[in-house]
């Protein structure tokens, strides 16, 4: 009796374990394969001209991406500047003045809802909100929409990494006479900085690649995205899709390869370095 | 009002520089202290003991009223400091906290050089010159008997400290803030024997000029640095006095059961 259950309990752990290890294989594999593909098709289309020259009308075989790059550059900045100040401030409310209040706890479950509304209706509130009042696509559109699905991605970080300072350096400020506004900003958020820095770049992160928000606001153009507050500014996206689904041309599609690989690379990079930095500021504490 | 305590207090004519009187105090609905009166001498160290979760901190707590900080809490009674009830909300709570310093049980270094750190409540509170709150900055950690440790090293965060270390630059921090009053909540209790032997010494220099009530864990902690002791149980002083006299002859059965280690 008790040998043949030990038996049933180690094979039990053997195929949980074996369960577990296969699914986290499977998913590797495909993002391994995912990221082949993206490397190998992007790399090929690598050259001078893609980074330094904008893209070109159909039907022209040369031209680069170059003012993709610098209109999402403007886009995502603008998204930043609209949508992390709120965020940051909210998330700042909620942990350190809303604990346990009915304000608070309404902002938390519509910030909670926020994150879930699909990113091509908010495209389509912007384009209701300032496309169609000003009758003219822009970079500024695709700003706000960007910024509206950063906003709770930025205020549930902000709130979850100020309720990690623990209580006692609260109190240690507000004990020495601080005043709580005084506390917050200059101990709190201290304390808390690279925890918010994290929270700001994975928010970059997430919206660094959205399209259909952009499809309905900033649209795309060939031109340089400097008419960015009235006129519809080129981005990486629109681009990739412009180009991978509507051209016919084999140049354009090895473009869009290129410029996909630009973007994963460019998130890549945001994920990780939010890695290393959350983990430093672990390990200095 | 026949409570050793105050007979005590009258027979050494020394100051009274807290008096507690009929104070109650609730966690939401629970009552977590139930009708303290408690006299609290100025320059004196004043240990209080008991099992935990008697109360200890709670009293303390209200001292400079940081319990504040949440809404679900709050006191009753009276705490005149200096005259003026404290617990009053005419009462400027800034001022308050100058004035009544507080050292928690885990050192808590803010994120900043161990200069600014000292600095912090000079800026708060004074209007200083720069070469002032550098004098300051560096009185208050002589005060704090880390000057010498740490005086190469004004620019390195202040966590980078060892736990005694941190514990003294947080007791510098509230002296820079030229307090009348020192709260400790365990000061020692999350440091190693030997920070706890200079935290310990310090305070017996810090009571020429300032008040301390210290919360202890530590029966012969409390029998080392205090001048009076006041023995909690469930939320009541059970008994107040002189400290030799609560550790050589306790007037309570509850209170020799404890020193003795009988529970607790």
């Amino acid at each position: 009796m008790k040998k043949r259950g030990l038996f049933f309990r180690k094979a039990t752990n053997f195929a949980v374990t074996a369960c577990s290890i296969l699914t986290v294989g499977f998913a590797l594999l495909f993002m391994g394969w995912i990221l082949y593909t993206v490397f190998d098709n992007g790399f090929r289309s690598f050259s001078w001209a893609f980074f330094t020259e904008p893209t070109k009308p159909y039907g022209i075989p040369d031209g680069g991406v170059a003012n993709a790059v610098l209109g999402t550059i403007f886009i995502t900045l603008g998204a930043v500047v609209i949508g992390v100040p709120p965020g940051l401030l909210g998330g700042i409310y909620l942990a350190e003045f809303a604990k346990g209040n009915k304000l608070g706890n309404v902002i938390r479950f519509s910030a909670n809802v926020m994150m879930g509304i699909p990113s091509i209706i908010v495209g389509l509130f912007v384009y209701a909100l300032m496309v169609y009042t000003t009758k003219s696509f822009s970079g500024l559109a695709g700003s706000v929409a960007l910024s509206i699905i950063m906003f709770p991605v930025v205020l549930r970080t902000t709130e979850d990494m100020l309720l990690m300072v623990p209580d006692a350096l609260r109190e240690s400020a507000l004990a020495l006479g601080a005043p709580r506004w005084k506390a917050t900003v200059s101990i709190i958020c201290r304390a808390a900085r690279t925890g918010l820095i994290t929270g700001v770049l994975l928010a970059i992160a997430r919206v660094s690649g959205e399209t259909a928000p952009l499809l309905f606001t900033a649209l795309c153009s060939d031109g340089w995205p400097f008419g960015y507050f009235t006129q519809p500014t080129s981005n990486l996206t629109i681009t990739i899709t412009e180009y991978a689904t509507n051209s016919p041309f084999p140049e354009m599609h090895a473009r869009a390869w290129g410029a996909a690989l630009i973007i994963t690379v460019a998130i890549l990079i945001l994920n990780i370095s939010c890695r290393i930095l959350f983990k430093d500021s672990k390990h200095g504490k | 009002m026949e409570n050793n305590h105050i007979k005590n207090s009258e027979s050494k004519m020394e100051n009274v520089k807290i008096a507690v009187s009929n104070l109650n105090f609730y966690y939401g609905t629970h009552q977590a202290l139930i009708d303290n009166n408690i006299n609290i001498l100025e320059k004196q160290v004043t240990a209080i003991i008991g099992p935990s979760g008697c109360g200890k901190s709670t009293l303390l707590r209200t001292f400079n009223r940081i319990y504040q900080l949440y809404r679900e809490q709050c006191a009753e009674g009276e705490i005149v400091l200096d005259g003026e009830n404290i617990l009053d909300k005419s009462v400027d709570i800034l001022e308050l906290r100058r004035k009544v310093g507080m050292i928690f049980q885990k050192p808590t270094p803010f994120p900043m050089s161990v200069f600014d750190n000292v600095a912090y409540p000079l800026k708060l509170h004074f209007s200083l010159s720069k070469s002032e709150i550098v004098d300051r900055v560096e009185k208050a950690l002589r005060g704090a008997s880390l000057w010498d440790e740490v005086k190469d090293k004004l620019k390195k965060s202040g966590m980078a400290l060892s736990g005694g270390q941190q514990q003294r630059l947080c007791i510098a921090r509230a002296i820079a803030a030229q307090p009348e009053v020192l709260l400790m909540d365990e000061p020692t209790s999350a440091i190693d024997p030997v920070g706890t032997l200079k935290v310990e010494d310090l305070i017996e220099e810090l009571k020429q000029k300032f008040t301390i009530v210290i919360v202890t864990h530590n029966m012969q902690q409390a029998a080392r640095i205090s001048d009076y002791t006041a023995f909690y149980y469930q939320g009541r002083i059970i008994e107040f006095d002189v400290t030799e006299k609560i550790f050589t002859s306790p007037a309570n059965k509850q209170t020799e059961d404890y020193i003795t280690g009988r529970f607790g």
